[in-house]
Formats: structure tokens, C-alpha cells, sequence
């Protein structure tokens, strides 16, 4: 066992927890956009970063991919760490203002209003990738990938057209934390006569 | 009778790499200096070769700038944006000439004449600003320079 | 002279004494009397037309023929830095320089200066401030300035030809590591140097090695980052075009030392001529048998492959670089685990860039003592800086760890066109910062610029006047990170359009002095908050030019005025009357049919008409067109 002390409290982990998993365990939340038990985590949305003080030096790391280590000092919400996760909110209330869950998320840490742009308000998709990954790793269909790079990254099958490696389990849709992959399912979705075919549907 | 000779062009080309994943990357630029674009067929021969499900070669292919999914057009005409080069105007350079190409952006004019692109520093900067213009390096362009070198690339 | 066996076996070397066997035998076969002629073939110079240069010399010295007494070599060589003078032809072994030599030049260096030993004045080199005509590379500032141990024989040798490289000591510093060294030796070595990494963060090189060499046997892998994407850099290009067996030979010790069996070159595809040059070394390098199997009869197993860059400046940062080689999308991974124990395909891997792994080469060859002895306290060695924008001297220069911004700049630079200082320079790529004229006397190692709020980085080093606009300078770097992040993390993807947008704004003569804050607030967030180096230090370029040039934001924000003229929403192009000719050249460029008046008499712009493209003041051959 490791001990190192999360917000002042001393807490054990075992070798190979994530300091999220560690949080976890005695009973700390910590928010997650990006994580999913079910799929390797990706350290993408950084709202679970975490502050680490190591004497006069700190740090954020992404708590879901950190390792436990022994002797940590681990702060989940101390200044540093909140002024990040409301930038993040703040900038996604303004990039996918249609998601409930980002409107409450951020109304927890008291962001209300963004100070930016909105360029489209229906739209829902933070670019979390969850359904990618639970697309390759979960299904093992691998019918959905990120396009495009940066500002212009979007969720897509190949040529953004209905594919044939979809087998519309609907995976995608339960993991996403918006709602936003049940509103483009349609778009990746593999050809109705396929779906049909398919036994028990 | 074309679509049969890529067929075997493109055959060619994939067989100069193993099969394996690693070398996706590898038989992406050599089918687009072949052809100067990944075709949606050469990507899926790709793919059956490498064995990279299609998603996330169409991934890879829009990830990286040097891969295109569309014909690109007759003359590439490549401006240098690196600092040295932005310094000295190339994105006014960049602006002008698209503007005479009838370009809102980066790309490739209807008439599949002319790809303009922009490029993140050729490291040439001594020569700034530089455009490469299919292929050779013009040192010290200026917007009417480098207007008058693409008319002339256009009636060739 | 390249010998041309047609069995590679022939030219195997088994052993270190072969290797200085040849050396010996290759070096005595040079005839001290011929003359040799070099003429640079670095991209610049090739550029400017270099490669009609040496042709025009081999035309007239195959007519001078019968008059020559001993027929002078012409070597064509890789980039000698002094880029902005090229094409550039070197008399050896007097060393006389000649500068934007064109092929109509070349009848007359043969008929003085090869026959007669006269010098062709008007091809030299004058100092820009003494007026003084210069004959040799040695009197020239920008040489006699620099210390030159990773250039040492780029502009000396053939870089196509591994035997010229022999000559000049090539591979003797890994021949002595596999012969006479310990894997765990040639660590302690190369830690004893001091060695820094040289492509940004300048991590210890020797500690980078003993993390991956602690993993016993199995399969390791070494790798060079060769991805220069740094706008304004290109001292890796330079390096691997002029002297690849430097970096071929370091790569070699660094897969000795860890126990890696397989190294990848990853290189930009924009360097065709790095690459052709670094397939030829390879090649050259495996028929001697110092790639392959059994090196020198050493036992150690090694070869390099290549993989070309495919367009994506974040591949530069070391785990993406691994992914892109794995022919995977090039997006940064979380660390820990470190490269050093789970690197590429998983395995422990060593990734340092070409201009580190070329000091490698040089410390194994003359030893750490020598290497530490250069520089300062923490920045052992030299620093290669690409010296480009608003200075006279636009080139390459290798000097040590230390010396002053001022020096470089000034002396060696030859100083700022038409001014007698800069108004900045910015270092350390989009990751680095704006250092001011104030911070001329700033010692150029990794500490001192970091604590300036700048970063070494690779190496580019772009000096800027008072015509340039530092929100431009910092949205510029911006909108280069936007276009090229991943868009994996949020604070990345989200943030830096975010700070480009304020910017833009800024330059509009729009926003508040409370937008300045917020800017802070969030720059601090996305370095705190990114994923990797690319996120976390994307707002330095704001955050210096806020530092140091707040006044210029403030004039931008509350007066609408672009001091230097440049952002567009806030300068007007006008006609000077008392210089104009009236001569239509920029009426006719103008795009917009803005450009009115008379012929032969003084033109006028219609302001409500001009899109400020620049087009009139670009055709002006007068400078009658001033942005105000």
C-alpha cells in the first residue's frame, strides 16, 4: 500500500491506482469529463487535474493518468486547480451551449455566463473522444474516429458518411456525457439494410 | 482505361511496405506524391494492406497537412508563413495572390489549375519572403512577383 | 574521390584501427598543392542558384585546362550559414571569400585567382561599418564571432561523400565508444559533458540515457527529432544537410550506451535535401560496416531508419513524434509513463534532437572535459541559432552558452538595417518569448531565458525592429499554434483561439484594459492546464509581449494606433506628393481601382476604397507610399 494525503487527508492506495481512482476510493470527487472506467483513460478534458506540492514547487497534473505515489501531496481544489476547470467550462459553455450537463457543471463552480462567442447553439459534442474509444476498445467495431485536427476536430465516420463497420450497438451514445452522440448517430450509423439483417434486431 | 492504370500504380506502391500498421503513414505520402491525393480507394487498399481500420486512417489522413482527400491542382504554389517570412509580408503575399486566384483560402481554384497553400517555415529564411513554386524555391517574392510567375505557370 | 567498389563487402571496416587506417591512407592521398575549390550547396545558396555556379567553374576550369599547374578540386559542400550572402565560393586553402558569386563571375575567379593568386576585390566581403574589404572567412565578424563545434565540418565537407567525412574525423568518436568503452562508460561520459538537450527543454542528456538504460536487455529504441518546426529555425536541417554522419554517428553511440538495436530519423518532409543527404549517409555508412550487424567487430548490432514528417508542427513534441512513427495520428500522450520506460511501440526509447546527437559525436570524440569547458555553469557547450529577420547578417552561427544577446545580434548578426538596436528577439519558436533591447546584455543559456520569460528552444532567433508590431508578433504565434494544435486536451484547443481572438481584437483598436487581465488569467490556465509542451507554453508570446511591450497593447487598446504600422484595422496607406512621379505602376497594381490621377503627376489613394494589401507600396520603385 501507498499513503499520501489527498486535501490534507491521509489515504492509502494501491500500486498502480490513479490519483482519481484514489479519490475515489475514500469518498473525494473529483470532476471528469473525458473518463470512463470502462475505456483507458485519456487525460483530454483536464478538468480532473489536480494540484501536486512538492515543497516550494506545484504542478497540475491530469488525475486520471498520475499515478499514486508514495508521499504525494495532493490538492483537488485549491485555486490553481479551479481557475483552470472554469476557463475550460466557461470556453465550453461558448463551444457546445446546448449541453445540460456542461450548463450544470459549470454552474457548480459558478460560471454562468461565457464571455465568448457562441458559433453554434445547438451544438452538444465537447470532443471528449469517449465514443472513439469506446467504439475501438468496448465494440471493437472502430467505426468512428476524431477528424480533422485543432479548432477543426469533429467526431465522424470516414467521410463523415454513414459507415459500414457500425453496428449500431449504440455504445457511442451511452457513454457520451452530453447527449451530443445521440443526436449524430444517424451520420455513423451503418445502412439500415444492414441493421435489419442482423439477427434479434 | 485510366482507372486501370492507377489500379496498377497503386498496387505497386503497396507493396513496398510490409503489411503492418507503422507503415500507413509511409504508404499515404507515396500514394499522394504518386497521385497528388488519397483517393477514398487507395485509402481502403490501404487499409485492407495494413490493416488499420478505415476510421482511423481517414483520422490519420485529415490529421496531418501533407495529405489530401482531393485532386490538388495542375501548379502547387507553396508560401512560406514562418516568422521570418511574416515579418517581411508573406501573409499579405498569400492574401494578394489568392485574391487573384479568386480564393477566399488555402486550396485549389475551380478550374484545378492552381493549389495554393501555406506552409509553417522552409527554413529558408535568409531568402525571405519565399513562395516554392511547384517545387522551386523563389527567394524574395512579392505579391506582383509571384502573381505574374502563376499567369505564366496558367497559359503554359 | 569516392571509392567505387562494386562489392560492398570490400569497404566493410572490421575494427577501430581499419577505420583510422583508412583515415590515414585518405588523408596522405590529399595532395597539400591543389587548390580546392568549395561552393555551398545548402538550401539558400542552392536557392540563389548556387548549382549553375559550380557548373560555370567546372566549364572554365576544363578551358583554362593546360594553363592550370595542379587541376583544383571543387567540392560542393552543405550550408556554411552566411545564407543572406549566398552563392558563396571558398578558396582553399587560403580561405579567400566570395560572396553572391554568379556564374558570370566564375571566368574571372579561375583567371586571377587560380592562375595568378590575385584576389577578385569586388566579390569580398566589406564590413558593413568599417567599409573595410575582407579577404578570408577568418576576417569576416560573423565567423571570427562564432565557436563552431556541431558546424565544425559543415562548408569543409562533402556531405555525400562518407570518405570526406573520414578525413575530417568522422565516426572516430563512436569507433573509440564501441571499442574501448562500456555502454555504462559512454553515459558517464556524455553526463560528465553536461550535455543539454538541444531541441527546447534542455533536459540532461546523460540522465535522459541512464533512465532507459536501467531497463535490462529487451527491446529499446532510439530516436532523433528532426521534425524542425519552429518557424524561423533551421539549424537541423543545416546540420543533417551539411554534416549528416555527425548525427548517423551519435545516433549509433546513443544505441550503444542504452542497448537499442534500431534508431528513427523522424524529418520534416519540407527538407528533401536533409533527407536525400541522410539516405546517402546511411547507405555509406552500412558499406563500411558502421551500421549492421557486428560494428567494427564490436559485437553491437545497429541500423536507422527514416520516416518522413507528414505535416504536423505537435509531432515535434516526443510523444506524438512516437505515435507518428507508430503511423498513428500525432497526438501527445500523458506522462508518466515516461519514454524512457514505455516509449515507442511501448518499448524504452531515447529521443534527442539532430543537434544534440551531433555533440554526442564531438564529446565521444575529444572527450567530456573539453565539451564542459565550453560554456557556462549549467549550459555546457555551443548553441546554434538561426539568426534571421530584421538583421544584416541572416545565417546560421554557432556560439557558446552565455554569450550575450547584444553579441550575437550586434556583432556577429552585424547588427539591425538602418538602426542601432533591435526592438526585439524572439526566441525559443512559438513557445518562446519577445526578449527587449533592455535585455541586450542577457546571457543566451537555458536558465537565464527561461527566468526572462523566454525559452532556448531549438534555436531560432528572430530579430525584429521597430516595424514590427508586437500584438501582431503575438497573434501571429497564436494563429500558428491554433492551425497546428492537436485539439486533443480542452485547454489547448479551447484556449489558444481564445487568446488569438482578444488579440485580434487588440489589433482592431478594440477590447478593454480589463481584456488584459482575463488574458493573464487564462494564459496561466492553459500553461497550468495542457496537456503537453505545445498547450503549456503557447501563451508565452502573449505573456512577454505583455511584459515587455504593454505600452504597445495599451496604444492598440485606448488610442487605436499601431505604433509600428503594421495591423491593418488601424493604418492608412497614403502618397507622399514630393516623391510621387505619377508613374501608374501602383494604380495599376492596385486591386481595387483605388489608385487615382494624372499621368506624370502626383497620385492619390480613395482611403474608403483600399483594402491595405500593401499591392501599391510593393510596385512603388519611388517610396512615395507611407502607412501611417
Amino acid at each position: 500500500m501507498l499513503s499520501l494525503t489527498i486535501d490534507g487527508k491521509k489515504v492509502e492506495a494501491e500500486a498502480g491506482w490513479s490519483l482519481l481512482d484514489t479519490a475515489r476510493q475514500h469518498g473525494i470527487d473529483i470532476p471528469t469529463l473525458c473518463y470512463h472506467e470502462a475505456v483507458e483513460p485519456f487525460g483530454a478534458c483536464r478538468l480532473c487535474v489536480v494540484e501536486l506540492k512538492q515543497g516550494n514547487n506545484s504542478r497540475l497534473v491530469a488525475s486520471c493518468v498520475y499515478p499514486a505515489e508514495e508521499g504525494l501531496e495532493v490538492f483537488t481544489s485549491s485555486e490553481k486547480v479551479n481557475s483552470v476547470r472554469r476557463w475550460i467550462l466557461e470556453m465550453l459553455l461558448s463551444e457546445c451551449p446546448a449541453s445540460r450537463e456542461i450548463r450544470e457543471m459549470a454552474g457548480q463552480y459558478g460560471v454562468n455566463t461565457t464571455r465568448f462567442e457562441v458559433k453554434d447553439p445547438e451544438e452538444q459534442c465537447i470532443l471528449c473522444g469517449l465514443c472513439v474509444r469506446a467504439c475501438a476498445q468496448v465494440v471493437g467495431a472502430n467505426a468512428i474516429s476524431t477528424v480533422g485536427r485543432g479548432a477543426q476536430k469533429e467526431i465522424g465516420s470516414p467521410y463523415l458518411v454513414p459507415g459500414e463497420d457500425c453496428v449500431a450497438c449504440g455504445t457511442c451514445v451511452t457513454v457520451c456525457p452530453t447527449g451530443a452522440m445521440g443526436a449524430r448517430f444517424e451520420r455513423v450509423r451503418g445502412v439500415p439494410s444492414v441493421i435489419m439483417a442482423r439477427p434479434g434486431k | 482505361m485510366a482507372q486501370q492504370a492507377i489500379d496498377i500504380d497503386i498496387d505497386e506502391i503497396i507493396e513496398r511496405y510490409p503489411g503492418r500498421p507503422e507503415f500507413l503513414i509511409f504508404l499515404l505520402q507515396d500514394i499522394q506524391a504518386a497521385f497528388n491525393y488519397v483517393s477514398s480507394e487507395a485509402l481502403t487498399l490501404v487499409c485492407d494492406h495494413t490493416g488499420v481500420p478505415e476510421s482511423q486512417a481517414y483520422s490519420v489522413a485529415t490529421f496531418y497537412n501533407s495529405f489530401s482527400l482531393e485532386p490538388k491542382g495542375e501548379n502547387l504554389i507553396q508560401v512560406c508563413l514562418g516568422t521570418a517570412c511574416h515579418l517581411k509580408g508573406s501573409g499579405l503575399i498569400a492574401e494578394n495572390l489568392m485574391r487573384n486566384l479568386g480564393l477566399d483560402q488555402p486550396g485549389t481554384t475551380d478550374d484545378l489549375k492552381y493549389t495554393v497553400e501555406t506552409v509553417n517555415c522552409l527554413g529558408a529564411c535568409a531568402l525571405a519572403p519565399v513562395a516554392v513554386v511547384n517545387g522551386d524555391y523563389q527567394p524574395k517574392v512579392s505579391s506582383p512577383k509571384l502573381m505574374k510567375t502563376a499567369q505564366k505557370l496558367g497559359t503554359e | 574521390m569516392q571509392v567505387t567498389a562494386k562489392n560492398s563487402a570490400d569497404m566493410r571496416l572490421g575494427s577501430l584501427e581499419e577505420l583510422e587506417k583508412l583515415r590515414s591512407e585518405l588523408l596522405a592521398a590529399e595532395d597539400p598543392d591543389q587548390t580546392k575549390i568549395i561552393v555551398c550547396h545548402g538550401t539558400g545558396c542552392v536557392a540563389n542558384d548556387s548549382p549553375s555556379v559550380t557548373k560555370a567553374l567546372k566549364a572554365a576550369l576544363a578551358a583554362a585546362g593546360e594553363d592550370i599547374k595542379v587541376m583544383p578540386g571543387i567540392k560542393t559542400t552543405g550550408c556554411h550559414g552566411f545564407c543572406s550572402r549566398g552563392p558563396l565560393v571558398i578558396i582553399k586553402p587560403s580561405n579567400i571569400f566570395y560572396q553572391q558569386v554568379k556564374p558570370g563571375d566564375v571566368e574571372e575567379i579561375v583567371q586571377k585567382t587560380i592562375l595568378t593568386g590575385e584576389t577578385v576585390d569586388r566579390l569580398l566581403y566589406v564590413h558593413p561599418q568599417t567599409g573595410e574589404t575582407l579577404k578570408t572567412t577568418e576576417e569576416i565578424p560573423f565567423y571570427s564571432g562564432q565557436e563552431r563545434v556541431v558546424l565544425s565540418n559543415i562548408g569543409q565537407i562533402d556531405p555525400t561523400d562518407i570518405e570526406d567525412a573520414f578525413k575530417a574525423g568522422a565516426y572516430a568518436g563512436m569507433a573509440k565508444a564501441l571499442t574501448n568503452m562500456e555502454p555504462g562508460q559512454v553515459i558517464e561520459e556524455v553526463t560528465k559533458s553536461g550535455l543539454r538537450g538541444r531541441g527546447g527543454a534542455g533536459f540532461p542528456t546523460g540522465l535522459k540515457w541512464s533512465l532507459a538504460a536501467k531497463h535490462q536487455g529487451g527491446q529499446k529504441y532510439v530516436l532523433c527529432n528532426a521534425d524542425e518546426g519552429d518557424p524561423g529555425a533551421f539549424m537541423d536541417r543545416s546540420v543533417m544537410e551539411g554534416d549528416p554522419h555527425a548525427v548517423v554517428e551519435g545516433m549509433i553511440i546513443g544505441g550503444y550506451a542504452i542497448g537499442a538495436d534500431t534508431g528513427y530519423v523522424y524529418v520534416r518532409a519540407e527538407y528533401p535535401l536533409a533527407i536525400k543527404h541522410l539516405v546517402k549517409a546511411l547507405d555509406d555508412a552500412r558499406a563500411h560496416g558502421l551500421l549492421g550487424e557486428n560494428i567494427l567487430g564490436s559485437g553491437f548490432n545497429f541500423d536507422i531508419r527514416i520516416n518522413r514528417g507528414a505535416g504536423a508542427f505537435v509531432c515535434g513534441e516526443e510523444t506524438a513524434l512516437m505515435r507518428s512513427v507508430e503511423g498513428k495520428v500525432g497526438e501527445p500522450v500523458p506522462r508518466p509513463p515516461y519514454p524512457s520506460d514505455k516509449g515507442l511501440f511501448g518499448k524504452p526509447s531515447v529521443l534527442n534532437n539532430v543537434e544534440t546527437w551531433a555533440n554526442v559525436s564531438r564529446i565521444l570524440d575529444k572527450g567530456a572535459d573539453w565539451f564542459a569547458s565550453l560554456g557556462t555553469e549549467k549550459s555546457k557547450g555551443t548553441k546554434v541559432f538561426a539568426l534571421v529577420g530584421k538583421v544584416n547578417n541572416v545565417g546560421l552561427v554557432e556560439v557558446p552558452m552565455g554569450i550575450s544577446l547584444r553579441n550575437i545580434v550586434m556583432e556577429i548578426g552585424g547588427g539591425v538595417p538602418g538602426s542601432d538596436h533591435f526592438k526585439a528577439v524572439q526566441t525559443g519558436g512559438p513557445s518562446g518569448g519577445c526578449l527587449p533591447w533592455e535585455d541586450a546584455d542577457l546571457p543566451v543559456d537555458f536558465d537565464s531565458l527561461i527566468a526572462a520569460g523566454s525559452m532556448m528552444g531549438s534555436g531560432g532567433m528572430i530579430v525584429m525592429d521597430e516595424r514590427d508590431c508586437m500584438v501582431d508578433v503575438a497573434k501571429y504565434f497564436l494563429g500558428f499554434l491554433e492551425e497546428e494544435s492537436c485539439g486533443k486536451c480542452f485547454p489547448c484547443r479551447l484556449g489558444v483561439p481564445r487568446l488569438r481572438e482578444t488579440l485580434n481584437r487588440f489589433s482592431k483598436g478594440q477590447g478593454t484594459l480589463e481584456d488584459i487581465d482575463d488574458l493573464y488569467s487564462l494564459a496561466e490556465a492553459i500553461k497550468a492546464g495542457s496537456l503537453c509542451a505545445l498547450g503549456g507554453t503557447a501563451p508565452n508570446a502573449v505573456l512577454s509581449t505583455l511584459r515587455y511591450f504593454r505600452g504597445e497593447y495599451e496604444a492598440h487598446i485606448l488610442e487605436h494606433r499601431c505604433p509600428a504600422g503594421v495591423c491593418k484595422d488601424l493604418i492608412t496607406y497614403s502618397i507622399d506628393p514630393e516623391v510621387c512621379t505619377g508613374c501608374r505602376a501602383c494604380s495599376r497594381a492596385c486591386p481595387q481601382g483605388a489608385i487615382t490621377g494624372e499621368k506624370k503627376k502626383p497620385h492619390t489613394i480613395e482611403e474608403s476604397l483600399c483594402i491595405r494589401c500593401g499591392m501599391c507600396m510593393e510596385s512603388c520603385k519611388f517610396g512615395a507610399i507611407q502607412v501611417i
